[in-house]
C-alpha cells in the first residue's frame, strides 16, 4: 500500500479550468467470498466542455465510476474514500436533497439500456417536461414548449412530443433520452455506451447529433465505452481502465497515434480495419483479472508481453511521461524498463 | 488516507473467503462445493432454520411419538375435559380420552397427508407443466385448458362435494386434494418451461441432437428446482391445512385420529361452551406451526435464490461489525471514519 | 444443379414468415425473404446486417430450429427439407453445428462444462467407452485452447469467463466433428480484448481441419478480417455479396456504402464523416413491394418502390441487387454468380 499516495497523481494538462475533479475515487462490492475493489484509487479531472472518454473491458470499473459520481450504486456497492469534487462541493458528503438537485442541475445520465427506461405509460413529452417542472419555477405551458424545442434539438420532430415510447424506434427513443438529459441543460453529461444497443447507422446520427449539440451549448461529457475507434473520434482525452485502475491517459489523438502501455496497444491491435492490408491481428491473450483476488505488482502483468524484473511485485504509478501523457507501466516509468 | 479501513475491511471478507478455499488443487470436489453452496446458504438462513426445526420436530414426533406415548388415544382413560394436569398434559376430551396422546399420533396422518399429497401434486405438476410449456401449439392449448378449468372450479366446494361422495377415509382425502391441488404448480411450471425453452441452452441441445424427454428432464428441469422444491412445500401446506379443513366439517373417517379430526369431535362435544380449551389449541396450534415451518423454508428459498434479497442481507451483516460508519441515504453509501467531521 | 465449386451448403430461396400471434390477425413478419447463397468447403462466408436483418433466422433456419415457410437447404447435394420433412436426421444435426451469441445463455448452468461436452460424442457415438469419451473431452477442450483441460472439464460455466464460455460452444459444436459451423455473432458480446482470440480460432479451424463456416455478424470489419466472402443482408433480403475485401473497397449498393460509412474510423474523424441516409430499418409486417431500402436510398428512383430488383452481377464473384445496375431485367441468380470462376 505504499504507492498509494503516489496514485493519487491527477492527469490534468495545465491550461484548463475543471468541471469536476475525482479524487481517489474507491468503490467496493461487498459479497460473501470476498469484497471487491472495483474501482481503485482512480483520479482524473473533467474540463468545462471537454469530452472525456473512459474506456475498458466489462469488470474494469468503468461503469462503476459512472455510478459512483452519479451515487446511483446500491449497495453491496459502496464507495470507501475519496473525493468526487464538483465547483467545489464534494458530492460524497452531499444530502440527499443536494443529490437530488445534483443529478439534475448539474449532472445528467445516459446509459446503454436508457431506451428501455422510459415510462410506457407516459408520453415522451410529458417526462420531459416532468423534469423541468421537478427543477424549474415555470408554467406547464413554457416547460411544454421546452419540451418541444428539446426534442427538434435532438431531431425528433415537434409534434412527436404526445408519442408514447413504443411508438418510437429504438433510435428515436434513444434521442428522446438525451432530450431529457439535456432538459435542465446540465454542465457535465455522462454517457454510458449510450450507443451500444444501436445499430451503427443509427450510431453514427447520435454521435454527430452528440458532437453537434455538445459545440453549440458547451457542456462536457464523460464518455464511456468499449468501443476504441468510436472514442478517439469523439473525446478530447482518453483515460484506460484496466482491473479497476487508470493505467493510460492521453489526448485521443496522441493515445491513439502513441500509445504506451502494453494494454492499450493491445486493445488498439483487437479491432480489425476496415481499410490497409489484411494482417493478423493478435488480441490480448488470457482474461480480465479476477478482482477478488488482483494480481500483485502489475495486474495486467499476467497478461503482457513486455513484463520484466519489477512487474509481478510492485505497483507501478501513473505518471506523466510526456506533456499531458499519462501511463502506469514500468516500461516507461523506471530506467531499466526503457532500456527494455 | 483510508487505506487502512479498507484493509480492514478486505481483511473480514478474505477471512470469510479463506474457508472456501479456490485453486486448483480442489478440483475433484467442485461439484459437492456447489451443493453445498445453496444448501449452505439455506443452513446460515435464518429463515431456513427456524422453519426447518419446526418441521423437523414434527417430522420427528410423527415418526416415534406414537410410541412414546402415554395413552391410546382410542381409550377412555379419564373424567371427560379435564383440564391439564400431570396425568394428563394436555387434559382430556369430551369423552376423556387424552389430548397428548391424540395430537402426537394425530401428527402422523396430518404430515402423511401432506407429504404424499405435496409428491403426487408435484409430479402431475411437472409433467403436465412442462408437457404444455415445451410442446406448445396444441398440447398446450388442450391442456392449458384443462389447467384452468381446474383452477377456476373453486376448490373448497369441489372438495366437499367429492369428498362426500367417496367413501370415507384416508385415501379418498389424499385423492381429493390431488385432484384438486395440482393445476397451481402446473401453470408455473408451464410459464417457467416456456421462457426456459427460449434460452440458447436449449437451442444448443437441440442441435447437437438431444431427444425432447432428454431436453426437459436434464435440461430444463435442472433450473427449475427452486420452483419445483417451493412448489412442494407449498402444496404440503395446502394439503394439511385442507386435510383438517375437510375432517374438521366431518367429511373425514371420524375414527382415524388426525389434527383435523381431533378438531372436528371437539367442536362436536361443545368444547368452547364448556370452556375446554385445552381440546383445540394442540391441534390447532400444531397445523399453524407447521404451516408456519413450511412458509419460512420457502422465504428462505426465495432469499437464497433471489441474488437482490441476498446481497441487502450480506452487506447489512459485513457493515454490522465495521467500525466505520455508513451514513444512511438513498443514494450510494460513502463509508466514513466514524471521528471525522 | 451441377457444381463448379465443392459447395458443402447451398441455399436457395429461403423464406420464412412469421404469423403474427392473434388469432384474426393474417399478418405476417417477413423475417427472410428469397435468400440464396451458398459456402464452398473450407471458407468462410459471412452474412452481414443490422438488427431485424433476418441474419440470425437464417442460421436457425439452415440449423433447423425454426422450419422454413419455403425455399430448399442443399447439404452435399440433396435438399434437406424435402428429404427430412420431419425435422433434422442425428447425420444432419451432426454435420451442421451452431455456436450461439449469448456465451451467458448458451451454456446451461445446471451442468459441468465436461457434461457439455460428453453429451455431444455419447448421442453421436463418437466414442466407445468411459476412457475414450474422457480422452476426447480432454482433447477438445486443449484444441480450442481451454487448457488446463482436465480442470475446465469440471467447472460450472458461472465460473468461466465470456471468452472462455464461447471456447467451449466451438469445443460443443466441434465435438461431434461437423463439415459446416454457423456461428452466429459468435464474438459481438465478448470484450474487445477476446474476439480476435475466438476469431482466429475460427480461422485456424477452417485453415487446419478443413471446417466450413457461416459468420454471421454486423461488424464489416471482422467480416473482412475473416471471410472469403461476404453477403449482406437488410429488412430479410440479401442484397449484395462480394469477396470480403472487394465489399469493402468496392461497395455497389447504397445501402453497403451507408453501412460502410457509419463504421467509426478514428483515421478520418467524427466531423469529416457525413451520414447520407436518415431513418432505420422499415416495418416487415406485410412490407410493400420493391426494395426495401427505397426509403432512405440517397438514389431512390420510381422504380424501386414498385419492384424488388434481381441480382446483377458486376464482377467475377460479385453480385448486387439494386436498379442502379444492370436493366433491371433478367439476371442471372446470386448462386450462379458465386459459383463463377
Amino acid at each position: 500500500m505504499s504507492t498509494d499516495v503516489k496514485r493519487g497523481i491527477r492527469a490534468v494538462p495545465g491550461n484548463f479550468v475543471p468541471l469536476i475533479e475525482i479524487d481517489n475515487l474507491q468503490v467496493e462490492y461487498l459479497a460473501g467470498r470476498g469484497s471487491v475493489r472495483a474501482v481503485d484509487g482512480v483520479s482524473f479531472s473533467i474540463g468545462k466542455g471537454e469530452v472525456v472518454g473512459l474506456a475498458g473491458e466489462s469488470g474494469s470499473g468503468k461503469s462503476t465510476i459512472a455510478q459512483a459520481i452519479m451515487r446511483i450504486l446500491q449497495p453491496p456497492a459502496i464507495i470507501t474514500g475519496g473525493k468526487v469534487l464538483i465547483e467545489g462541493k464534494d458530492v460524497l458528503q452531499m444530502s440527499d436533497k443536494q443529490i437530488r438537485d445534483f443529478r439534475w442541475d448539474e449532472v445528467s445520465m445516459v446509459f446503454q439500456s436508457a431506451m428501455n427506461s422510459l415510462n410506457p405509460v407516459m408520453t415522451v413529452g410529458d417526462q420531459i417536461i416532468d423534469a423541468i417542472l421537478a427543477h424549474r419555477k415555470i408554467s406547464e405551458q413554457q416547460a411544454r414548449e421546452q419540451a418541444k424545442e428539446m426534442l427538434r434539438i435532438v431531431g425528433i420532430e415537434a409534434d412527436r412530443i404526445d408519442s408514447y415510447p413504443h411508438q418510437l424506434s429504438g433510435g428515436m427513443r434513444q434521442r428522446a433520452v438525451i432530450a431529457i438529459a439535456l432538459a435542465l441543460q446540465p454542465p457535465l453529461m455522462i454517457m454510458d455506451e449510450p450507443t451500444t444497443a444501436l445499430d451503427v447507422v443509427v450510431q453514427r446520427e447520435i454521435l454527430a447529433k452528440i458532437t453537434e449539440l455538445r459545440e453549440q451549448f458547451g457542456f462536457s461529457i464523460l464518455f464511456i465505452t468499449h468501443d476504441m475507434s468510436l472514442l478517439v473520434e469523439i473525446s478530447d482525452r482518453i483515460a484506460i481502465m484496466y482491473g479497476g485502475e487508470i493505467v493510460e491517459m492521453a489526448p485521443s489523438r496522441e493515445l491513439f497515434e502513441n500509445p504506451l502501455h502494453p494494454y492499450t496497444q493491445g486493445l488498439m491491435a483487437s479491432f480489425p480495419a476496415l481499410t490497409g492490408p489484411r494482417k493478423r491481428l493478435e488480441g490480448i491473450p488470457g482474461s480480465p483479472p479476477d478482482l477478488i483476488s488482483p494480481p500483485s505488482g502489475c495486474r495486467f502483468h499476467p497478461r503482457c508481453p513486455h513484463r520484466f524484473g519489477p512487474c509481478d511485485s510492485i505497483h507501478p504509478p501513473l505518471i506523466e511521461v510526456r506533456p499531458n501523457h499519462f501511463v502506469a507501466c514500468h516500461l516507461h516509468t523506471t530506467p531499466e524498463g526503457s532500456a527494455q | 488516507m483510508s487505506s487502512s479501513l479498507n484493509t480492514t475491511l478486505s481483511n473480514a471478507q478474505t477471512e470469510a473467503a479463506a474457508t472456501s478455499p479456490e485453486g486448483p488443487k480442489n478440483q475433484p470436489v467442485r461439484k459437492a462445493k456447489r451443493a453445498s453452496g445453496v444448501v449452505g446458504l439455506l443452513l446460515q438462513n435464518r429463515k431456513a432454520s427456524i422453519g426447518a426445526f419446526i418441521v423437523v420436530f414434527y417430522v420427528l414426533v410423527a415418526a416415534i411419538g406414537p410410541y412414546l406415548v402415554p395413552y391410546d388415544p382410542t381409550e377412555i382413560v379419564a373424567r371427560r375435559h379435564m383440564p391439564p394436569s400431570w396425568e394428563h398434559w394436555f387434559g382430556t376430551d369430551g369423552y376423556g380420552k387424552d389430548v397428548l396422546s391424540q395430537t402426537v399420533v394425530g401428527a402422523r396422518s396430518s404430515l402423511a397427508t401432506g407429504f404424499i399429497v405435496g409428491a403426487i401434486v408435484t409430479v402431475i405438476g411437472i409433467l403436465i407443466g412442462m408437457t404444455a410449456g415445451y410442446m406448445r401449439g396444441r398440447v398446450d392449448d388442450f391442456l392449458s385448458t384443462v389447467i384452468n378449468i381446474v383452477l377456476i372450479i373453486p376448490g373448497l366446494p369441489l372438495l366437499i362435494v367429492l369428498a362426500a361422495f367417496l367413501p370415507a377415509g384416508f385415501w379418498s382425502i389424499i385423492f381429493v386434494l390431488s385432484v384438486t391441488g395440482w393445476a397451481w404448480g402446473a401453470r408455473v411450471l408451464r410459464s417457467q418451461t416456456m421462457s426456459l425453452r427460449e434460452k440458447d441452452f436449449v437451442a444448443s441441445a437441440v442441435t447437437v441432437g438431444e431427444g425432447k424427454l432428454r431436453i426437459m428432464l436434464r435440461e430444463i428441469l435442472p433450473n427449475m428446482m427452486s420452483i419445483v422444491v417451493a412448489g412442494f412445500f407449498g402444496a404440503v401446506n395446502y394439503a394439511i391445512g385442507a386435510q383438517a379443513g375437510l375432517e374438521f366439517l366431518g367429511l373425514g373417517n371420524p375414527s382415524n385420529i388426525s389434527w383435523g379430526n381431533n378438531l372436528y369431535w371437539a367442536q362436536n362435544n361443545s368444547a368452547m361452551l364448556v370452556g375446554a380449551w385445552w381440546t383445540l389449541i394442540p391441534s390447532g396450534l400444531s397445523i399453524a406451526l407447521v404451516a408456519f415451518g413450511f412458509s419460512m423454508i420457502n422465504y428462505a428459498i426465495d432469499e437464497v435464490t433471489n441474488p437482490r434479497l441476498r446481497s441487502q442481507r450480506q452487506t447489512a451483516q459485513i457493515l454490522k461489525g465495521q467500525p466505520a460508519k455508513v451514513r444512511k441515504s438513498r443514494a450510494t453509501p460513502v463509508l466514513m471514519e466514524g471521528t471525522e467531521g | 444443379m451441377s457444381e463448379q465449386r465443392d459447395l458443402v451448403l447451398d441455399v436457395q430461396h429461403l423464406t420464412k414468415h412469421f404469423p403474427m400471434g392473434g388469432m384474426r390477425d393474417a399478418r405476417k413478419v417477413h423475417a427472410v425473404e428469397d435468400v440464396t447463397f451458398s459456402i464452398p468447403r473450407t471458407e468462410i462466408v459471412t452474412l452481414v446486417g443490422e438488427s431485424g436483418s433476418g441474419k440470425s433466422t437464417t442460421a436457425r433456419l439452415i440449423s433447423r430450429l425454426i422450419e422454413p415457410t419455403s425455399g430448399e437447404v442443399i447439404y452435399n447435394g440433396t435438399d434437406v427439407l424435402k428429404s427430412q420433412p420431419r425435422g433434422a436426421s442425428l447425420d444432419y444435426r451432426g454435420d451442421v453445428q451452431m455456436v450461439f451469441q449469448d456465451p451467458f445463455g448458451s451454456l446451461n448452468p445446471a451442468h459441468t462444462i465436461g457434461y457439455h461436452i460428453e453429451r455431444p460424442l455419447l448421442i453421436h457415438k463418437k466414442v466407445s467407452g468411459r476412457k475414450e469419451l474422457r480422452e476426447r473431452v480432454l482433447d477438445l477442450l486443449n484444441t480450442v485452447g481451454l487448457g488446463p483441460a482436465e480442470e475446465t472439464a469440471e467447472k460450472f460455466p458461472y465460473e468461466l469467463s465470456g471468452g472462455q464460455r464461447q471456447r467451449v460452444g466451438f469445443a460443443r459444436a466441434l465435438s461431434v466433428e461437423p463439415k459446416v459451423i454457423l456461428a452466429d455473432e459468435p464474438v459481438s458480446m465478448l470484450d474487445v480484448s477476446i474476439r480476435v482470440g475466438v476469431l482466429n480460432l475460427m480461422k485456424r479451424l477452417a485453415d487446419d481441419s478443413g471446417l466450413s463456416f457461416l459468420y454471421i455478424t454486423h461488424d464489416i470489419a471482422s467480416a473482412r478480417y475473416i471471410s472469403d466472402h461476404t453477403n449482406v443482408m437488410y429488412a430479410g433480403r440479401m442484397v449484395e455479396g462480394a469477396p470480403s475485401d472487394e465489399l469493402v473497397h468496392e461497395p455497389a449498393h447504397p445501402y453497403t456504402r451507408l453501412l460502410l460509412s457509419a463504421v467509426p474510423n478514428p483515421h478520418a474523424g467524427l466531423r469529416t464523416q457525413e451520414t447520407v441516409a436518415r431513418g432505420e430499418i422499415p416495418s416487415l409486417i406485410d412490407p410493400p413491394p420493391g426494395c426495401p431500402f427505397a426509403a432512405r436510398c440517397p438514389h431512390v428512383m420510381p422504380v424501386c418502390r414498385e419492384v424488388m430488383p434481381n441480382a446483377v452481377t458486376i464482377a467475377p464473384n460479385h453480385w448486387v441487387r439494386c436498379h442502379l445496375y444492370g436493366d433491371g431485367g433478367v439476371s442471372p441468380l446470386p448462386t450462379a454468380a458465386n459459383s463463377v470462376g
